[in-house]
């Protein structure tokens, strides 16, 4: 080997290094004139081959992914699992979706509008996207993929997103509209939700979800439930990006094995990883880990109905008593966010900032609980761990740092495989997880408006509800950031969750894998659309 | 040998009676879990009206007794219905994973009774030796280690350390047997650690067992060597109860690898009998759990015939 052809083995190794990121702009001009480049040419290499940052198509990227079924399914009603929706983005496509700088673009809609009362939506469609099978996407295939999930026949969990809208009707062949029977100005938000994917309708108006097909950016060649599905791309795909050739998922829902499978290089990325060894992890050279803040919370509801927790004092002192740092250190070992009582994440639109975050103060606990005219409490908190790895720790934790405010909690482990059906909404105080939603109203109206089927509190009141149906109407922002955060104190101070945090999206990938500045935060894997937005180096 | 078929008969016989009561308290005790796959299917999303639509959908609305019933017509003559989720035959959802349990199973055990019966055979010729002591610590080591806990122990040393075989057992069609061989080398090489000290212990002890009868002592008299008098006068006589745990072991590899189906990521039908439960899938449940009944009755049946063919003593019960 002559030396020339050395130093520019050497240099590109230089810069590949460089591109992955281990390599600073200072270091990697050291590094490239040590070589024999001279300055120039190395600021010239480093504008041209590193901080481009181009994707380059090609590969096969292989995805370990958890909570995969066997039970998974193809109706997009029944989406579920967390294999579910990271397959769903994968080969099929919504109206709307959520960018990787988490903020609302085009996918199969290139543009939406609404009238000034938000009640009539139009959606104007991107024509040029098709589905697998070669046919077109029409307005006849958004109307049926929306209707999918409203009737009284329906059996589709997205059914209560769609219940405000009364009539869908195309508006030539490029458009739809929807007709609602009140303001809703999140529509928009609402259609990037995982159910709501856009398949080929049927000739009697339902859709076919049965044939695997969709628009997405690949095309499924084998699928396996609960084992894995091998997709290629789908070369009429109306978006951006798509860069590798192929993409196998590969269901891996035990945290060792999809650790291992990692760390081996039997695939370059997983959708979760272990928090106890992610110290260990993080230290591997071939590895880098996404430790993305996302909106999914924790929340302990209590029933606002039901003895002791119908005095709020009693819910303030509850409030009070839970030390959500020391939780966060724990419990999820610092992959979270504290919450502060209210359900709305740091990265959901309207956030509101300037309030203040509640500590832990058992005096003021103790306050409380004088104030409601007792000396002491005791309750039980129902927990499992299927819902969140540590879920009953974490119950127990609480329930150590609530004693020095005279509150004796009992944790109850409850059976997992029966967890929503027997304890969700049928116990007074549980421990309960929430997917990321997109928008707050989103989630007030799931969760916390007074005639809502998930209402886990029982919470009713009169100024949050009002408060909710007008910004949900509201088109002018500044107005609607002050109603939400007049919602956000309400639920912070009379509601009846605690939300003790948020829990962070963390995942890994071998370091040949890259993606852009940001990553959405809606879903694990960048809003579970790593196929279609990340690349090899 | 007229005696034997008879036997073969009239077992087969009692194994079909065993099926149907098993078959009824399966579906039974199903029906007893807390919740149903309306719900298990919905999970979290799951509203009263959604959760009845869907029940009327999958017929799930229908009397326990009515719906049991039904299923039994159709698995008489031979149709074990559909799984209520996916929709697919109970056939289709099962044959390809039975038949990699089978495979990762017959793996297994080509390797495992052979060397469980070699070293057992060793070690009760050099028994209370160096050697003996070794073989059963380390046999019983790693039969008494969970193994879920073996199965890392393997990926840590021979995939993530070394990298000399996959992490992760995924089967793709287009393999080779060689590949094949290759991918699912680490969860046969646990199955085989765990099953082998059960078999080997037997084998030594059954052998040792008849060390002591007058016969043996006829033969070292006669001045045959030690290896001659076990393998050519002891092991034929110990052959029905090694027969005995050879069969149970491998009805073990069948029905009892779910764990290490989770940990080395393999599509065997443990897994797939896990999800049916957890959401609840009768017809799946029901014919995994027919399959694993089955396994046990036939292997159970053959160790018998084994045992009987080895021994003709047992065919004239008096």
């Amino acid at each position: 080997m002559t030396r020339e052809r050395e130093r520019q083995i050497l240099i590109d190794r230089i810069a590949k290094e460089a591109r992955r990121g281990r390599l600073s702009r200072r270091s990697f001009m050291s590094h490239a004139t040590a070589a024999g480049l001279t300055a120039t040419a190395a600021t010239g290499l480093w504008t041209s081959r590193v901080a481009a940052q181009t994707p380059t198509k090609g590969g096969t990227f292989r995805l370990g992914v958890h909570d995969g079924n066997t039970a998974d399914q193809m109706d997009p009603g029944k989406y579920q699992s967390v294999g579910e929706i990271q397959l769903s983005h994968t080969h099929r496509s919504y109206l709307t979706m959520i960018t990787s700088d988490n903020g609302l673009g085009p996918d199969m809609a290139k543009s939406w509008s609404a009238t000034p009362d938000a009640r009539t939506w139009t959606f104007e469609l991107d024509l040029t996207a098709s589905f697998h099978n070669g046919r077109p996407f029409t307005v006849t295939d958004a109307i049926a993929s929306l209707n999918h999930h409203r009737g009284d026949k329906t059996s589709s969990a997205a059914k209560p997103l769609l219940e405000s809208v009364v009539d869908i009707r195309a508006d030539g062949d490029q458009a739809i509209v929807l007709e609602l029977n009140q303001g809703f100005a999140d529509l928009p938000w609402i259609m990037t939700d995982y159910h709501l994917a856009m398949l080929p309708a049927n000739d009697d108006g339902t859709i076919d979800w049965q044939s695997q097909t969709g628009a997405g950016p690949y095309r499924i060649i084998e699928h396996d439930p609960g084992v894995g599905t091998l997709l290629e791309r789908h070369e009429g795909w109306h978006g951006a990006g798509a860069w590798f050739d192929r993409v196998e998922m590969s269901v891996l829902n035990d945290p060792n094995a999809r650790q291992a499978a990692l760390v081996s290089g039997d695939v370059d990325a997983v959708t979760s990883v272990d928090l106890k060894t992610l110290a260990l992890l993080q230290r591997h050279p071939d590895i880098e880990v996404d430790n993305i803040p996302s909106g999914s919370a924790i929340t302990l509801p209590m029933f606002t109905d039901v003895a002791p927790f119908d005095d709020n004092n009693v819910r303030l002192a509850l409030k009070h008593a839970i030390d959500r740092e020391e939780i966060i250190e724990k419990i999820v070992f610092g992959t979270g966010f504290p919450g502060n009582d209210f359900h709305v994440s740091p990265n959901m639109p309207y956030f509101p900032a300037d309030i203040p975050q509640r500590a832990y103060d058992p005096d003021k606990a103790r306050f409380h609980l004088r104030e409601a005219g007792l000396d002491s409490l005791s309750v039980e908190l129902s927990a499992t761990d299927s819902v969140l790895p540590g879920a009953v720790d974490m119950v127990v934790l609480y329930s150590e740092q609530a004693k020095a405010a005279g509150i004796d909690i009992t944790p109850v482990r409850e059976p997992s495989d029966s967890y929503w059906a027997d304890v969700w909404l049928k116990k007074p105080f549980v421990f309960v997880k929430w997917g990321a939603r997109p928008t707050p109203d989103n989630m007030f109206t799931l969760a916390y408006k007074a005639d809502a089927a998930w209402n886990e509190a029982h919470w009713k009141h009169d100024r949050f509800n009002e408060l909710l149906l007008q910004a949900k109407a509201e088109l002018d922002e500044t107005r609607r950031a002050e109603m939400y955060r007049e919602m956000c104190m309400i639920a912070r101070d009379e509601g009846g969750s605690i939300i003790p945090m948020f829990v962070n999206f963390v995942y890994a990938r071998r370091r040949n894998v890259q993606h852009g500045p940001s990553v959405a935060a809606s879903w694990e894997a960048d809003g579970a659309r790593s196929a279609s937005r990340w690349w090899f180096v | 040998m007229r005696d034997i078929l008879g036997l073969v008969l009239k077992r087969l016989g009692l194994g079909l009676v065993t099926l149907l009561v098993i078959s009824v308290i399966i579906f039974f005790m199903v029906e007893l879990l807390p919740g149903d796959l309306a719900q298990a299917v919905l999970g979290q999303g799951a509203t009263q009206e959604t959760v009845e639509a869907l029940r009327q959908e999958l017929g799930l609305d229908r009397p326990a007794v009515v719906r049991y019933l039904d299923w039994l017509s159709g698995a008489v003559v031979g149709d074990f219905g559909t799984s209520l989720i996916s929709g697919d035959s109970v056939g289709d959802a099962i044959s390809d994973r039975f038949l990699n349990t089978l495979f990762l199973a017959a793996y297994a055990a080509v390797i495992a009774v052979p060397l469980a019966i070699c070293l057992g055979v060793l070690v009760a010729l050099l028994r209370n030796s160096l050697f003996d002591r070794i073989a059963n610590v380390l046999t019983l080591t790693s039969i008494s280690s969970p193994e879920f806990f073996l199965g890392y122990i393997l990926i840590f040393y021979l995939a993530v350390k070394t990298g000399l075989f996959p992490a992760i057992s995924s089967l793709s069609g287009d393999m080779t047997f060689g590949e094949l061989l290759e991918r699912t080398f680490l969860p046969a090489l646990t199955l085989v650690l765990v099953v082998t000290a059960h078999m080997m212990r037997m084998t030594r002890a059954a052998i040792i067992n008849l060390l002591a009868s007058p016969y043996i002592e006829m033969a070292r008299l006669k001045g045959a060597p030690p290896w001659k008098v076990i393998a050519r006068h002891a092991l034929p006589n110990a052959w029905a109860p090694i027969i005995n745990v050879v069969a149970l072991n491998l009805a073990y590899l069948i029905t009892g690898v779910v764990l290490v189906e989770v940990v080395f990521v393999y599509p065997g039908i443990g897994q797939l009998l896990v999800d049916a439960v957890a959401k609840r899938d009768f017809p799946i449940v029901q014919a995994c759990c027919l399959i694993f009944a089955a396994t046990f009755i036939l292997l159970n049946l053959a160790a018998d015939v084994g045992a009987i063919l080895t021994n003709p003593r047992l065919r004239h019960p008096k």
